[in-house]
């Protein structure tokens, strides 16, 4: 298989950096769902085998012609700022991850998810769903056309608002690398509210979830645009020949 | 060493996460028709044994011979075998794939390992996703020569086995935590 290196004495297998004081703890306090659903255990440290260093494959059979923009999914247009939101995949040395399936879901613009258990007093909009996917290109780049979405209630403690956000999920190519996050606009003012966002301890590691505002990307009379690239975790160096 | 990126950090995949990640296929990790294929069913429960209503599984495997996609063959086709399973649960928090016995592979010293599932369990209130590992309760041998399983204490290996049913299907319910808390592993 392509990424591994055959040797003399068998199969030489790569490992994944270890990133896990990026994350945010599964027991955080002030996220209150977190209290029944956070294994008390200590985590188990599996070393990577061929199950961990390997990962599906998710190519164009996955995704529509329209998947990729949002705001063409309907008989009508959505309402709200239409806005491209694009970046790349890449692994922390820098290297692109291609042909990876990226997959989003967001609220509208007035901050209503369509979904069944969303069901606060901001209207639905018939031509918004407000789910995507597209598969990067061999840079590793995505693009996606969408409205922005609203900021939207919950019911974490009292007058709770979650800042707008867009949903990610990546694969990247091993099943190390998998990811779901969530993607912020900049100078959002109900970030030093917001326990999920907080979640990451680390200021310069929450900004990293932070998407940029991108003149160049944006179109005139047509769009605004964001630029947000995702980093996963990377391969250590290769081992030195045994020999 | 060349200069790092910092990586993206995880957020939780929230309540609503059936809007993007839903697959009509999903939880079909071969087709109907696929000769020996069984179902792994469970549920997964909170740490006051409540269902988990809003919690997604994704598996991820082997075909029967211990062959792997190939996600860096060009081609992309990889052998025709999907290997990833993806259910979210329902509101009793059930999930369930569809699929077939995996062959066993080595692990990286090459040490035979028993056939296993890899899975990723994502869920509004896990900020991150949580990782373990399915065995099959009817691979009593290989299980206990797994150089994973047979380094837990025996009361929490338990947690990681499927025990097969009259039906041909297997059982396969995750505590988050408390009593029985699953053995979940950091990769």
């Amino acid at each position: 298989m392509g990424p591994f290196t055959e040797q003399p004495s068998g199969l030489v297998l790569p490992r994944f950096r270890r990133d896990d004081e990026v994350h945010p703890p599964l027991d955080s306090p002030d996220y209150r769902s977190t209290a029944l659903r956070h294994p008390k255990q200590p985590l188990r440290v599996l070393e990577h085998g061929l199950t961990e260093l390997t990962g599906p494959v998710l190519g164009e059979d996955r995704v529509g012609p329209l998947d990729h923009d949002l705001t063409r999914q309907h008989a009508g247009e959505p309402q709200g700022q239409r806005i491209i939101v694009h970046g790349r995949v890449l692994e922390d040395d820098g290297r692109p991850v291609p042909n990876t399936l990226v997959e989003v879901w967001q609220a509208n613009a007035g901050g209503r998810y369509f979904h069944d258990r969303d069901r606060w007093p901001s209207p639905l909009d018939p031509n918004f769903t407000g789910a995507g996917r597209c598969v990067t290109d061999k840079n590793g780049k995505f693009e996606f056309v969408t409205v922005k979405p609203g900021a939207y209630p919950w019911k974490n403690h009292p007058n709770a608002w979650r800042p707008a956000h867009i949903h990610f999920s990546l694969f990247g190519r091993a099943f190390t690398q998998r990811l779901v996050t969530q993607m912020y606009f900049p100078d959002d003012p109900l970030f030093p509210y917001d326990p999920i966002f907080n979640a990451v301890r680390d200021e310069r590691a929450r900004r990293r979830m932070v998407a940029a505002f991108d003149l160049d990307s944006t179109k005139d009379h047509w769009a605004l645009a964001f630029r947000w690239d995702i980093v996963l975790r990377g391969q250590d160096e290769t081992p030195p020949d045994p020999d | 060493m060349s200069e790092r990126l910092e990586t993206t950090p995880s957020q939780t995949v929230g309540p609503y996460f059936a809007l993007g990640l839903t697959w009509e296929d999903g939880a079909h990790v071969v087709p109907p028709e696929t000769p020996g294929a069984f179902w792994v069913r469970g549920r997964i429960l909170d740490g006051a044994g409540d269902p988990v209503p809003d919690a997604v599984v994704e598996t991820w495997q082997p075909d029967a011979d211990g062959r792997f996609p190939d996600n860096t063959d060009p081609q992309g086709t990889g052998h025709g075998f999907r290997g990833l399973g993806r259910c979210g649960t329902d509101d009793e928090g059930r999930w369930g794939i569809w699929t077939v016995k995996p062959g066993g592979v080595p692990d990286r010293e090459g040490v035979a390992q028993a056939p296993l599932l890899a899975v990723t369990i994502l869920a509004r209130g896990l900020l991150n996703r949580v990782v373990t590992r399915i065995y099959f309760g009817d691979e009593a041998e290989a299980n206990a020569a797994d150089p994973v399983l047979s380094t837990l204490p025996p009361e929490r290996r338990a947690t990681l086995i499927a025990e097969r049913a009259e039906d041909g299907s297997y059982t396969f319910d995750v505590r988050l935590q408390g009593e029985n808390e699953t053995v979940f592993f950091a990769i």
